[in-house]
């Protein structure tokens, strides 16, 4: 019987989504992706969760019960940190106890990152493997390849930003913000479109390289130690030269955001930064005008700089 | 320049960090933070970022208010949620603000006895090591004694005969708490109030109304960010269990995570931040010892709480026991607050009377 495992178009998705995607078809099984993300799914996700959770949570509980009934399985990943100091809004360490207390029934698989104590990924998809009824030396090897594959997808992505980067025709805005917020069909998509059609050219912030994005980090804040927040500071302080603008968005109310951007709207003072926070009721209105009138202040700034030569 | 060193409050415990501070730092000067009012809020929130936590905020206005009274070495500590993150914050926007002053961020993890000394060492301190130690045991404590007095306060204070009588003599033990100098003189302190509190008469019945109170540490342990809710639970004549204290967060909480674990049963696999694991074990414990409800208080927003939640109303569910959710933020207003405790005191009085029949 061929195994069907789920997987929630949301959250660390965007992060990993070549890793699990080769690893489950290496061992044999039918990986199916919930589908990009509607006001459908915002309402399930949003009667499912407690009325204070963060959007992008409450995206990820629509996608979960989208995937209901139609898999063996559904994914769920469980972070801690990633080492010492790189640790992980803590949202992801509830994941799997909020999806299992929420929807009772449902079969969940479940791997767990906390490096700090012994659990690294490998061993999480080992113990997977186990599950699915696999040996351990064919989910190394298929860990191994998704590993690899997705090492590539995430060169790739890289080097194509290092080349838009270069582009000086374009007016280059740097979108920074989480990459399951900005991938995501109804929170980051509007925005991406807007930027686009006001004649700017998005680049995203977690494309950058992760690891020198980390290091960089420490040169804005040596106390920040949430990973995912050490990578968008680094990359925007990597790319401020090289950009006109910075549009930071948030998905209300993200905890570590709420601090962390603070912090860069008082450390990055000279390159005009837009804050956009996002939460269910966003009106496409209101986001058309700021977006535009930024985009008017660039323009007309990048004007000026031409013209004083 | 003198330096005066100052410090956030949280509940009562500014008594024994201010002696530890004073034990260590003889030439300096130990000032707490203003006690907090509407106004430390109001200051708080003007410059904090928008939806932050409002203990944040509590402690910005903390800050500001000691630094306006001329404080200029702020200590501040670190926890694992956001709150870990708060000095770094907290110290540029004061900077922004232009104040000079110094910072100590204390953070959990990064911290030993070493580290700390070294810490005050560069700040001016001239004790030695031993001396220090020394120190830093007997305000740990201190802290236990107060917690241990608090405890039974907790439970007691809404069937105290005499008015105020509980309260009082609580003043008298904080005063008295601040001239202690060494581990014989805290013990006949603690001894001496022990007695003196447990010789207050009260009235209380074996079937009494008993409530837990579980979540966020702040909003739990500072009086004025839940707007006294310990206090107005006690006109209801409710004993109150709160089991989050100083105490069980430095000394306990790290030893016995993985007992919590277990305690929270098949609500949880893993942990799940901050104080939220806490939360769902306590609650189970008080929904098996019978309690008639629980209250759960977090400020808005508290990622580790709202984890908790899902699990809570579960045991809601599963032993038929009512928990009630507070979310406060520096808008929540007090009415609003006092007419909800009332309605689910009705709620726990009635349900309590049709047992019975």
């Amino acid at each position: 019987m061929i195994m069907t495992i789920g997987l929630p178009r949301a959250l660390l998705y965007y992060k990993y989504r070549y890793l699990w995607e080769i690893f489950f078809k290496e061992l044999g099984c039918r990986v199916i992706v919930s589908e990009k993300s509607s006001s459908q799914t915002l309402a399930d996700g949003s009667r499912f969760s407690i009325d204070e959770c963060c959007l992008s949570s409450k995206m990820y509980m629509g996608h979960v019960y989208s995937l209901i009934g139609h898999c063996d399985y559904v994914l769920v990943l469980r972070v801690e940190n990633f080492g010492r100091k790189e640790k992980v809004c803590v949202k992801f360490n509830a994941m799997y106890d909020i999806v299992k207390n929420t929807f009772k029934d449902v079969p969940l698989l479940c791997y767990d990152v906390d490096v700090e104590k012994g659990n690294s990924e490998l061993k999480g998809f080992l113990q997977m493997g186990k599950v699915l009824g696999k040996s351990c030396r064919q989910s190394f090897f298929a860990y191994q390849k998704g590993k690899r594959a997705q090492m590539i997808q995430d060169k790739q992505k890289a080097e194509k930003q290092l080349k838009l980067l270069e582009n000086q025709e374009q007016l280059k805005i740097l979108l920074v913000t989480h990459p399951y917020n900005i991938y995501d069909k109804l929170i980051g998509f509007p925005i991406v479109k807007l930027v686009e059609e006001s004649g700017g050219m998005p680049v995203y912030a977690d494309a950058c390289d992760s690891t020198s994005c980390r290091k960089e980090s420490e040169g804005i804040s040596k106390s920040l130690n949430w990973t995912f927040n050490k990578e968008l500071v680094g990359a925007m302080n990597l790319c401020k030269e090289k950009v006109d603008g910075i549009i930071l968005i948030t998905a209300f109310p993200c905890g570590p955001d709420s601090l962390v951007n603070e912090l860069i709207l008082r450390r990055f003072k000279h390159i005009p930064i837009s804050h956009i926070i996002l939460d269910e009721l966003t009106g496409e209105a209101g986001l058309q005008t700021r977006i535009e009138s930024f985009m008017d202040i660039i323009k007309e700034k990048k004007k000026k700089r031409v013209v004083n030569g | 320049m003198d330096k005066i060193i100052s410090f956030p409050h949280i509940g009562n415990y500014h008594v024994p960090i201010e002696c530890l501070l004073k034990f260590i730092f003889n030439d300096c000067k130990i000032q707490s933070a203003p006690p907090i009012t509407k106004k430390t809020l109001d200051l708080g929130s003007r410059y904090s970022p928008d939806f932050v936590c409002v203990p944040f905020k509590y402690n910005l206005g903390n800050f500001i208010e000691a630094l306006d009274n001329g404080a200029n070495i702020l200590v501040q500590a670190g926890g694992g949620c956001r709150y870990r993150y708060y000095g770094e914050i907290q110290q540029q926007i004061l900077k922004d603000l232009g104040y000079d002053f110094e910072f100590i961020q204390i953070l959990s993890g990064d911290t030993n006895v070493f580290s700390l000394y070294r810490t005050c060492r560069n700040l001016g301190s001239s004790i030695s090591f031993n001396k220090f130690v020394y120190y830093v045991l007997l305000v740990c404590k201190m802290i236990q004694d107060m917690d241990n007095i608090e405890f039974y306060i907790r439970e007691n204070i809404g069937f105290e005969v005499e008015e105020r009588s509980f309260e009082a003599v609580h003043k008298e033990f904080l005063d008295a708490l601040q001239t202690v100098q060494s581990f014989q003189s805290l013990h006949t302190v603690y001894k001496k109030y022990r007695q003196k509190i447990g010789a207050l008469k009260v009235d209380k019945p074996t079937d009494c109304l008993r409530v837990g109170l579980v979540g966020e540490l702040y909003s739990l342990m500072e009086p004025f960010s839940n707007f006294f809710m310990e206090k107005e639970l006690a006109k209801y004549k409710i004993a109150v269990s709160r089991y989050i204290t100083l105490t069980y967060l430095l000394f306990q909480k790290t030893r016995q995570s993985k007992k919590v674990l277990r305690e929270a049963g098949e609500y949880l696999k893993f942990h799940i931040g901050a104080d939220g694991t806490d939360s769902v074990a306590k609650s189970k414990i008080l929904a098996q010892g019978g309690y008639d409800g629980v209250i759960h208080v977090k400020p808005f927003g508290c990622t580790p709480e709202v984890n908790a939640m899902p699990m809570l109303q579960n045991i809601t569910k599963d032993y038929k026991m009512p928990i009630l959710y507070f979310s406060f933020d520096s808008q929540t207003s007090e009415t609003g607050i006092k007419t909800r405790l009332e309605a689910f005191y009705d709620m726990i009085m009635m349900r309590k009377g049709t047992r019975y029949e």
